[in-house]
């Protein structure tokens, strides 16, 4: 196995994480049996019971997008197990787990079924060869006459059957296969199909464990007091008070603030404002939404790294019969999951126990040997359900927080953000912007694409080893991979830099590319006379699979059709993590309002092989809506030298009533599996503001979208 | 000491009257399926119904519901209706905002088992979900109106 340990060693390593952990049944919850020496574990993936019952690992963190679901069916259909008989168990933080692309364990750039498409359907494979081969050997017959199906294996000529919990023990003592045969597209029993999600019964009881729903005996609520600026020092804050506070136990003063602990979460914050910290004003008390927008328009007229070029732009840009050129630009935005943030942390001079709702198992652990002092070995990461993810939970600044206060208070601690801490204290989707040149010859013809982005950069601080030539890969998500066929075209990038942390927010660079590439595509195409969707075909005629998704919306949303009066329609095509999606939107305003109104919203996409479509169909409309949310409504707010985004009230996200249904249709493929997560969220921003402007004849250059009132 | 009467269970918190039903239901009654979400009472993640109406326990005092019917998450039968179709509907994605998109629901039923769609609209337009389950919560709501309220 390409994945693996061996069995015995597996064996040794297998201890609390593994038979802790509260399993999920397709039919319900229930805990994980106690293992037996009886079992068959072939490899780091799985295991078979005696009693017929098959446990799957997941390594893959759980925060909506069905990772519970979808990849034990990899494994599930290779093995030929019964998925009424499959429970799954979540996997511990541990080499064995670690991704096999990124090198280390955690779940992000929707990689989850992309990175572990083989490696667990070899799992699944090589147990079903196993289970064979031990059933063949105890009839004496060829392996060729035992056929594994549902949990069964049959030895056709003569009827025998054998149960996989039967033939545990023997499957155990044959050698693990090196390359086991897989499937072939038609022998899949459980890929391809809508499965319902695994984790639905304890979400819809409330029984599902999210890390803020963790109790560990002798834990303690911490909060912490924090800058209201960046780089903010704290003056002066007021221990005694604090202690004085019913239910305080203690204060600590770290390097992101003042933290206070207590008995109970209420007294915890009586005790913070009992602080009364007086700050310093930081490192920009000037930082405001002012002097970013002056900062990014700045950064435009700089000279940029060159990310990508073609053929020769500027001279093709100055012999073009019709040039356009255009501004383009994008707030900060909040991830705003739902579940706000939190660690659990348990530090004793013997082990160290975390409990995480974390996408970044394997940073997680990293900063409990570094903090603790202890080594691997005595660290046990427990990942729980994620209220939600979307980036923010690869971030290791709540578990640092959660491992140093609880080291010093020599109890467990649990640490709770409210949702002012959740929106201020962000790591964001950068504000940037974007200056577009497009040149077209005589017949209308896109020949020249020049496109500068002026952000700030992700990559130096998360991953400084995958900067090369000082490009920063979030910077330009999707424009190495911009498929439109320009003969002469340069990307360019200047890095912004400013004291506003930013991070991975779902789709990463694609969220702001996507708005600006595919906006300006359609002032070209307004430039050049010619209809969207058919200027888009003509630039995409040696990439079908481009061209196949955006015929596919627009056909079944009814492009080039009339639409109901004060109606439009907006399309857009964006390329991202593998996959193919367009989107079209119809739009209208309000009459009173000239608030913008998402009728519908019709989605194709082309992500290879689906493991489960209705997964698919289920991100590709999160995804939409998380992006339109973003095009609709979301900005940070920035003021005296911080982020002022304060709750829901003002830092205002979808509601159910401005969400359109999302109609979804998956282009049958046979490419490898590409993301889901992410790819729905690029095209919709643009779909919506080129609608806007079919509408209005008001080009919006800006999120979140505004119409004008009526002068 | 309060006296809390949860899912038709008596419950004695040793709490002052001021301390708010969320963290009373969560850190001692031990009921963590009722969450906190913006503890403002905007996004609905803490609804939980009390004498049969949707309630923000988040901003409710553990004072004001002594001795009142209080009922989460926990407390709504596995197989009510509302659940059901949850099921059916295949809402869910993380499901931190799904115990209050529940509880807001059921209690909406529970007044009117055959709601228009603008009414259950308007009813679950304050409780926030960020993975954008809204259009299968909607479809799940209006179908289970259009079955009476029972599938």
């Amino acid at each position: 196995m390409s994945n693996g340990l061996t069995r015995r060693e597996f064996l040794q390593y297998s201890g609390a994480g593994l038979t802790l952990a509260v399993v999920f049944a397709p039919f319900g919850l229930r805990l994980a049996g106690a293992e037996t020496a009886a079992d068959f574990r072939p490899n780091a993936w799985l295991t078979i019971h005696p009693d017929d019952r098959v446990t799957i690992i997941v390594a893959k963190s759980e925060m909506g997008q069905g990772v519970y679901t979808s990849l034990p069916m990899l494994v599930a259909d290779e093995l030929e197990a019964d998925w009424a008989r499959v429970a799954i168990a979540v996997a511990p933080a541990r080499d064995e787990y670690k991704d096999p692309l990124f090198g280390m364990q955690a779940t992000g750039g929707s990689t989850s079924v992309r990175h572990l498409y083989e490696p667990l359907r070899q799992a699944g494979a090589a147990a079903r060869f196993m289970l064979v081969a031990a059933a063949a050997k105890r009839w004496g017959a060829p392996a060729g006459e035992c056929i594994a199906a549902r949990g069964v294996i049959t030895h056709k000529p003569s009827g025998r059957m054998a149960s996989y919990g039967e033939l545990s023990a023997e499957a155990a003592a044959i050698p693990v296969p090196a390359d086991p045969p897989l499937k072939k597209k038609g022998e899949f029993r459980l890929i391809g199909s809508p499965l319902p999600r695994v984790d639905t019964a304890s979400k819809v009881s409330g029984s599902a464990v999210f890390g803020l729903d963790v109790r560990v005996p002798g834990m303690r609520y911490a909060v912490l007091a924090r800058p209201p600026a960046y780089g903010a020092k704290a003056l002066s804050s007021n221990h005694e008070a604090a202690l004085k506070v019913p239910g305080v136990e203690g204060v600590l003063p770290i390097d992101r603030g003042v933290a206070v602990w207590a008995r109970t979460i209420e007294a915890a914050w009586k005790g913070r404002e009992a602080l009364a910290v007086q700050w310093d004003k930081g490192v920009d008390p000037a930082l405001s939404d002012k002097s970013l927008r002056e900062i990014f328009a700045a950064h435009l007229g700089k000279e940029g790294l060159v990310a990508r070029t073609e053929g020769d732009t500027k001279a093709a840009l100055a012999g073009a019969a019709k040039k356009i050129e255009a501004r383009y630009f994008l707030p900060y935005l909040a991830h705003a999951t739902m579940e706000p943030m939190n660690a659990t942390a348990s530090v004793t001079k013997e082990r160290c126990e975390l409990w995480l709702p974390t996408q970044n198992q394997t940073g997680a652990q990293g900063l409990a040997i570094k903090i603790s002092g202890l080594p691997a070995d005595k660290i046990t990461v427990n990942t729980t359900f994620l209220g939600g993810g979307f980036g923010r939970r690869f971030e290791m600044d709540t578990v640092e927080e959660a491992l140093l206060i609880a080291k010093a208070a020599g109890v467990p601690i649990k640490v709770v953000w409210t949702r002012e801490e959740d929106l201020q204290y962000d790591y964001y989707r950068p504000g940037n912007a974007a200056l577009l040149e497009g040149g077209l010859d005589g017949q209308g013809r896109l020949v020249a694409w020049r496109m500068k982005v002026a952000v700030p950069p992700i990559f130096e601080r998360v991953f400084p080893g995958m900067v090369k030539d000082g490009i920063d890969l979030a910077a330009i998500d999707g424009l190495r991979e911009l498929e439109y066929e320009i003969p002469n075209l340069a990307v360019e990038y200047v890095r912004v830099d400013t004291p506003v942390p930013v991070g991975f927010w779902r789709s990463v660079g694609n969220s702001h590319n996507a708005f600006t590439v595919e906006c300006f595509i359609d002032e070209l195409a307004g430039a050049a006379g010619k209809d969207p969707l058919e200027f888009r075909l003509g630039l995409l005629k040696e990439h079908p699979r481009a061209a196949r998704v955006l015929r596919l919306a627009a056909e079944k949303a009814g492009w080039g059709t009339a639409r109901p009066a004060g109606r439009a329609l907006g399309l857009a095509y964006f390329h991202s993590f593998d996959s193919r999606v367009a989107q079209v939107a119809e739009v209208s305003l309000r009459d009173a309002t000239r608030e913008i109104v998402v009728h519908r919203v019709v989605c194709a996409v082309d992500c290879g092989v689906v493991v489960n479509p209705d997964t698919v169909r289920a991100q590709m409309m999160g995804g939409c809506l998380m992006g339109l949310s973003a095009a609709l409504k979301e900005a940070v707010a920035f003021a005296d030298g911080g982020s002022r985004s304060s709750n829901f009230g003002d830092y205002r996200i979808l509601r159910n009533s401005e969400s359109p249904p999302v109609e979804v249709h998956i282009v049958e493929s046979d490419e490898k599996p590409c993301g889901i997560g992410e790819p729905g969220v690029p095209p919709i921003a643009p779909a919506v503001a080129n609608a806007l402007f079919a509408l209005s004849g008001a080009r919006q250059r800006e999120l979140p979208l505004r119409m004008a009132a009526r002068g | 000491m309060i006296a809390l009467v949860v899912n038709g269970k008596r419950y004695e918190a040793d709490v002052e009257p001021e301390a708010s039903l969320l963290w009373v239901l969560r850190e001692h009654l031990g009921l963590t399926g009722t969450k906190f979400g913006c503890g403002k009472g905007i996004c609905g993640s803490c609804t939980v119904h009390i004498d049969g109406r949707a309630t923000r326990s988040c901003q409710t005092s553990v004072g004001a519901v002594a001795g009142k019917a209080i009922t989460t998450i926990e407390g709504l039968p596995a197989d009510h209706p509302v659940k059901k179709a949850w099921f059916t509907g295949e809402v869910v994605q993380c499901g931190y905002c799904q115990p209050g998109q529940i509880m807001q629901a059921a209690a909406l039923f529970a007044e009117d088992p055959r709601p228009s769609e603008e009414k259950i609209v308007k009813t679950m337009d304050h409780n926030l979900c960020r993975c954008g389950t809204y259009p299968r919560i909607r479809a799940a709501l209006v179908k289970l109106a259009r079955e009476g309220g029972a599938p």
